[in-house]
């Protein structure tokens, strides 16, 4: 089953924190990339701009208008995310639980099945 | 692709579990077997077709894989820069004495490297594509397409899985008696979910998954011939080939699931059924019944019914019965209820639902929702079914089921 781990932090933290934190986050990152990639579980994932770079685009009076900044304003954005293909939701769970923003307070992870293209008649 | 290549893929396939056998006898080390057998079976795909056959085949294919382990061992060993720790065998021999290597094996060998691929120390993502790459002959190229996986994380499960064996300290030989039951339980699951994969992904763009359901069978008829006094593989393979057979009738133009009750009964694959009908019937008349046998029974039943309306709804529920005795299940309860309500009427199907609710392998489960739905709509309360169908539809991680259980609640909402 693959999910999606959402990862949602709150922009410019990792700049707030001394050069050591900052090293200790990225190896973390790092040890679990390759542990996930050893597994055979990683899919992919990508890591996105800081929120300032956002465009949003939705329709205003049946034309696609298009404004500067986020779609919500939050103390925590979508920052990027991984995706996963492992064998249990609890899994999933446990791979979000090891992320760095979950381990020190400062982001949330979401797990989120992805849908499957295949089905079962009923 | 030309039928050329169709043909050498079928041959490569058949051979390449009985050349791995080969040389994991001589050699013992699994895992760099495997890969030299995987370049050889490359080389073989390449050359076959524009040069034709070797005149023995499966020589062919120990002698070239054989060179590609003694090539691995060299530069493992000049990287290393270690003292000579391997006696490399030069695969002069193979040269020489084909005509061992062309005796057809003693099918052992492949149901040994079945079993081994389906370790139980393995995770089953990790059997499922270990058999399909040892045991099935397949690349790992075609088993991510089929997964829907990067190759690369596919090549590092295949990769884990042989390294796990290896650390097993598994020996080339078959599961002691005390184990075998249960080892032949793990071999057949992983087919059937090889099977499951691919069948429910006959709809849709997925024609590469689709292509499992034909290796599940293939390898599923290569194991009855190779356990022929086994009920339960025979079962296997009949519940496969009963299911398959509905295939081109069990979505609509634009790829949506038909339901069972309204498919084009006609659109059936009557070969299909006629040989699934016969082998379930020839197991169970000396095997005692196990799960894959009762199931394939029930399809069976269904697939002898004209219509839904007609089906031998009171023998269904007794083979439901059977399978929750033998095999107890939540999961077949639910389809119990199903059956029931065709007998009984949908209130007695809702009845032994309830204490699903309580059982947390099916409480808020979709498919407890979906049939719940079902019976409420029989009974005719469009309200609660509704409202059951959406649950269901929220529940799914499937597409084409949660577009199904839309429309069934957007029509109870159209006919308030």
């Amino acid at each position: 089953m693959k999910y999606m781990l959402l990862i949602w932090n709150r922009p410019g933290f990792v700049e707030e924190l001394s050069e050591p934190e900052r090293n200790a986050i990225f190896g973390e990152v790092d040890e679990i990339m390759k542990e996930l990639t050893e597994s055979g579980e990683l899919v992919g994932g990508q890591a996105l701009a800081d929120p300032s770079q956002t465009r949003t685009v939705r329709a205003v009076g049946g034309r696609a208008e298009i404004t500067d900044g986020p779609f919500m304003e939050s103390k925590e954005q979508f920052a990027g995310y991984l995706m996963v293909d492992c064998e249990s939701p609890e899994r999933a769970a446990e791979i979000a639980a090891s992320w760095p923003d979950v381990r020190r307070g400062v982001g949330v992870l979401e797990v989120r099945p992805v849908m499957d293209e295949a089905g079962t008649e009923m | 692709m030309t039928a050329a290549d169709h043909a050498v893929g079928d041959l490569l396939r058949t051979l390449a579990p009985q050349v791995l056998a080969v040389l994991v006898r001589r050699h013992g080390q699994f895992y760099a077997c495997e890969d030299a057998v995987q370049e050889a079976l490359l080389a073989a795909a390449v050359q076959w077709p524009e040069q034709g056959l070797p005149e023995h085949p499966r020589s062919w294919l120990v002698t070239v894989a054989t060179r590609r382990l003694t090539d691995a061992w060299r530069s493992e060993r000049a990287r290393r820069d270690r003292e000579v720790a391997v006696a490399l065998r030069e695969p002069g021999y193979a040269a020489v004495a084909p005509p061992a290597d062309e005796q057809p094996p003693a099918g052992d060998d492949t149901l040994t490297l079945l079993f081994l691929c389906c370790h139980p120390a393995l995770t089953v993502p990790a059997q499922v594509a270990l058999t399909l790459r040892a045991v099935g002959g397949l690349s790992t190229a075609q088993i991510a397409r089929a997964y829907l996986v990067p190759e690369a994380t596919m090549s590092q499960r295949i990769r884990r899985a042989k390294r796990r064996i290896e650390a097993t300290g598994a020996r080339f030989v078959l599961p002691s008696a005390a184990d075998r039951d249960d080892r032949l339980g793990a071999v057949l699951h992983v087919l059937y979910l090889v099977f499951n994969e691919g069948y429910t992904a006959s709809s849709g763009p997925d024609l590469h998954r689709a292509e499992l359901t034909g290796e599940a069978i293939r390898l599923a008829r290569e194991l009855r011939r190779l356990l022929p006094d086994d009920g339960e593989v025979g079962g296997l393979l009949a519940l496969m080939l009963l299911t398959d057979a509905h295939r081109a009738a069990r979505t609509g133009p634009t790829g949506e699931l038909v339901p069972l009750a309204e498919q084009d009964r006609s659109r059936w694959d009557r070969a299909a059924i006629e040989e699934g009908i016969a082998l379930v019937t020839e197991a169970l008349t000396w095997s005692p019944p196990g799960p894959y046998q009762v199931q394939a029974a029930i399809a069976a039943v269904h697939a002898e019914a004209p219509s839904a309306a007609e089906t031998d709804w009171p023998q269904i529920v007794a083979l439901y019965r059977l399978l929750a005795r033998i095999a107890p299940n939540p999961m077949v309860t639910l389809n119990q209820a199903a059956a029931v309500a065709m007998v009984d009427g949908p209130r007695a199907g809702l009845a032994l639902l309830a204490p699903l609710d309580a059982d947390e392998r099916t409480a808020g489960h979709h498919r407890l929702a979906a049939v719940r739905a079902h019976l409420l709509e029989l009974a005719g309360d469009g309200a609660a079914a509704r409202t059951a169908y959406l649950a269901a539809a929220r529940g799914t991680t499937s597409l084409p089921e949660r577009r199904y259980l839309e429309v069934r609640a957007a029509r109870l909402a159209a006919d308030r």
